[in-house]
């Protein structure tokens, strides 16, 4: 599909609940090829927005100390290592690191090279987000109106109306909602809300080194999205590929979507997400179903009479 | 590699990354194997804490034990209706008191009813928990003090309807969610919880009612045990490997609980029809037990299915290649 023909992607109460005030759809377009792990968009963010820092833990996850988003982790930069062995495609760990030295080895000699370099290592670094999807689960179940979609089609959650219910944290097919401790809200990225409406980028992507966070309006960045895949792909980067793009999939795409190197999962992203309030009709039918059983079930045991 | 110890893995076993999210391409899922995040989990667990089961447990309790003095009373049966409608009474102090207080900011709880949100099982449950509270509160104070019959009747009425509400829409609220243990066994956790709701209003009516009287009350608890146990098992060999949270640990711990409780409780409430108020009120407290036992189960459950990446990202793997089967991936799609 040519770039040409990229349109734009509305969502529920956007632009129609807002009519003129509604602003063209924004997002993040985060090239993950570009990042070098340099994790200034979660520091900017952290500065931004005074996300309260949780503590330093060194987890043995490569260069990732955050892990995770979470009510304190607006950005997090992934790190996966990969052994990439002679002939390409990545594959599962040497037994151990002699067998890897002896192999390494064999390769210097026949000449022959890994994938990005001889060393046979593989980076993939990513910086994740929440997605702002266009069918959000977060917003659907929230019961108290927190959570509501801006004029620019993003996703915030409004601290002086949580009450932290916490129905948002695992409805979210991503896990990116968190209640914070301490302070009983959920808190999460808001696409730097109020610096979009005095017309600047979110501070993430504006920290961003290497652009590989891209803002700016959501179908533009789809149509440079898919002009760049296909570049690498034509460059011999098989694996390349938009997670988030498609409008087809579970949540309808996603405000800020990704270019990746590898499976979803790799990343700890879930292939497939999926807004289960797609399924919600059929539950309340199920629901009904079930209430009346159980006043069935209270008129069949009346009908015994009292003993 | 070493891997610094951190409490977050918990019980799992340490793998090297390498080996944690780089295994073999292709035939992933045949393999049974799945690629993460080093072993992290994909979505986040509930944040609720252990008001919630126990809402689960009384809101079917209170739900039903509204039905019942609704239906009691219609068939004239006097002493079960009262003791039935005073047991929602007292249900409907317990139930808000539980959400309120599992809320992160409890202070704020009227915020819930702010709106009715159709897309929020907790939206539509608040306003459910609002309107039977309002009328089972009627029903059971007109039914204390004598005053005001008709209104207490029509009261009665309109909770006994609402009660069935409030005793299955729990059902939904755990499964429109990312767990997939809660959201694949959707189509029979409103059956589990409908059960659940009978055999504990049935129990709890059986327990306080004289003998004579309390025949239905036993016959419902004895009909929702059959219906909770029975469409729980179906949900379990429906759910296969998403099931094995129900097999492991505490959670195996609270089902094979529940099954016994409920069906000591189940016979020693049959038996309690030849005239013995003992077995009937050792066979309602095992069957009321037995319900909260499942309650626990399901809710435990969920966090186990939330934790394990493979529950969520091997179905989706799966859903990703049947589709694939049938439609080539298009440009740049994932």
């Amino acid at each position: 599909m040519s770039a040409a023909q990229v349109t734009v992607i509305e969502t529920p109460a956007w632009p129609d609940t807002y009519g003129d005030a509604a602003q063209p759809r924004v997002g993040f377009f985060t090239d993950t090829s570009l990042c070098i792990g340099c994790k200034a968009c979660e520091v900017a963010c952290k500065e931004w927005n005074q996300v309260p820092s949780h503590g330093l833990d060194w987890t043995g996850e490569s260069y990732d100390n955050t892990s995770d988003l979470d009510s304190e982790a607006w950005r997090h930069v992934a790190f996966v290592e990969q052994r990439v062995p002679v002939g390409g495609v990545a594959d599962g760990a040497p037994d151990s690191f002699v067998a890897e030295a002896h192999r390494q080895a064999l390769a210097d000699e026949a000449g022959l090279d890994g994938e990005a370099g001889a060393d046979g290592l593989r980076w993939l670094m990513s910086s994740d987000v929440c997605k702002h999807c266009t069918h959000a689960a977060c917003l659907d179940v929230c019961p108290t109106g927190a959570l509501f979609r801006t004029e620019y089609g993003t996703v915030v959650v409004q601290a002086d109306t949580c009450n932290g219910c916490g129905y948002c944290v695992p409805a979210c097919p991503f896990g990116v909602l968190d209640r914070r401790e301490g302070d009983g809200r959920v808190w999460k990225c808001t696409l730097c809300y109020d610096r979009l409406v005095d017309d600047l980028e979110p501070a993430c992507a504006k920290a961003c080194p290497t652009k590989s966070i891209q803002f700016g309006e959501h179908d533009e960045l789809r149509a440079h999205a898919r002009e760049r895949v296909e570049r690498l792909r034509a460059e011999g980067m098989a694996e390349a590929r938009l997670y988030g793009e498609d409008p087809g999939d579970g949540v309808g795409g996603f405000g800020a979507f990704f270019l990746l190197l590898d499976e979803p999962e790799v990343y700890g992203l879930p292939p497939d997400p999926v807004d289960t309030t797609r399924d919600l009709g059929e539950m309340w039918r199920t629901m009904g179903v079930a209430a009346a059983a159980i006043a069935g079930g209270v008129l069949a045991s009346l009908a015994g009479g009292r003993r | 590699m070493t891997v610094a110890g951190d409490g977050r893995r918990g019980a799992t076993a340490v793998v090297s990354p390498e080996a944690a999210h780089s295994r073999g391409r292709g035939a992933m899922t045949e393999r049974g194997e799945f690629r993460s995040y080093y072993g992290r989990p994909v979505i986040k667990k509930p944040v609720w804490t252990w008001e919630i089961p126990w809402y689960l447990f009384t809101g079917g309790l209170t739900g039903a034990s509204s039905t019942l003095a609704a239906g009691a009373r219609l068939a004239g049966n006097e002493r079960l209706a009262r003791r039935a409608a005073l047991t929602a009474l007292g249900g409907t102090f317990v139930n808000p008191a539980l959400l309120v207080a599992d809320l992160g900011r409890p202070e704020r709880f009227l915020n819930m009813l702010r709106m009715l949100k159709v897309t929020s099982p907790m939206s539509v449950g608040s306003w459910i928990l609002s309107a039977h509270g309002g009328v089972a509160t009627l029903a059971g104070l007109t039914e204390l003090t004598g005053r005001a019959p008709r209104l207490g009747r029509a009261s009665e009425l309109a909770a006994g309807a609402v009660g069935t509400a409030l005793a299955t829409y729990t059902a939904l609220l755990v499964g429109d969610t990312a767990i997939p243990v809660w959201h694949e066994g959707r189509r029979e956790l409103p059956f589990v919880f409908a059960g659940g709701a009978m055999a504990s209003a049935g129990s709890a009516a059986a327990i306080v009612t004289p003998v004579a009287d309390a025949g239905p009350a036993r016959r419902l608890a004895l009909l929702g045990s059959a219906l909770e146990l029975g469409t729980a098992k179906l949900m379990e060999r429906r759910l296969g490997e998403l099931g094995e949270p129900y097999g492991e640990g505490s959670v195996r711990t609270l089902k094979r609980a529940s099954l016994t409780l409920t069906a000591a409780g189940a016979g020693l409430l049959w038996s309690a029809g030849r005239g013995s108020r003992l077995a009937a009120v050792a066979g309602g407290a095992a069957t009321l037990a037995g319900a909260a036992c499942e309650r626990w189960a399901v809710f435990r459950a969920g966090f186990a299915s939330a934790r394990d990446p493979k529950y969520t990202v091997k179905p989706q793997r799966r859903r990703l290649e049947q589709h694939a089967v049938g439609h080539p991936a298009g440009s740049g799609g994932a």
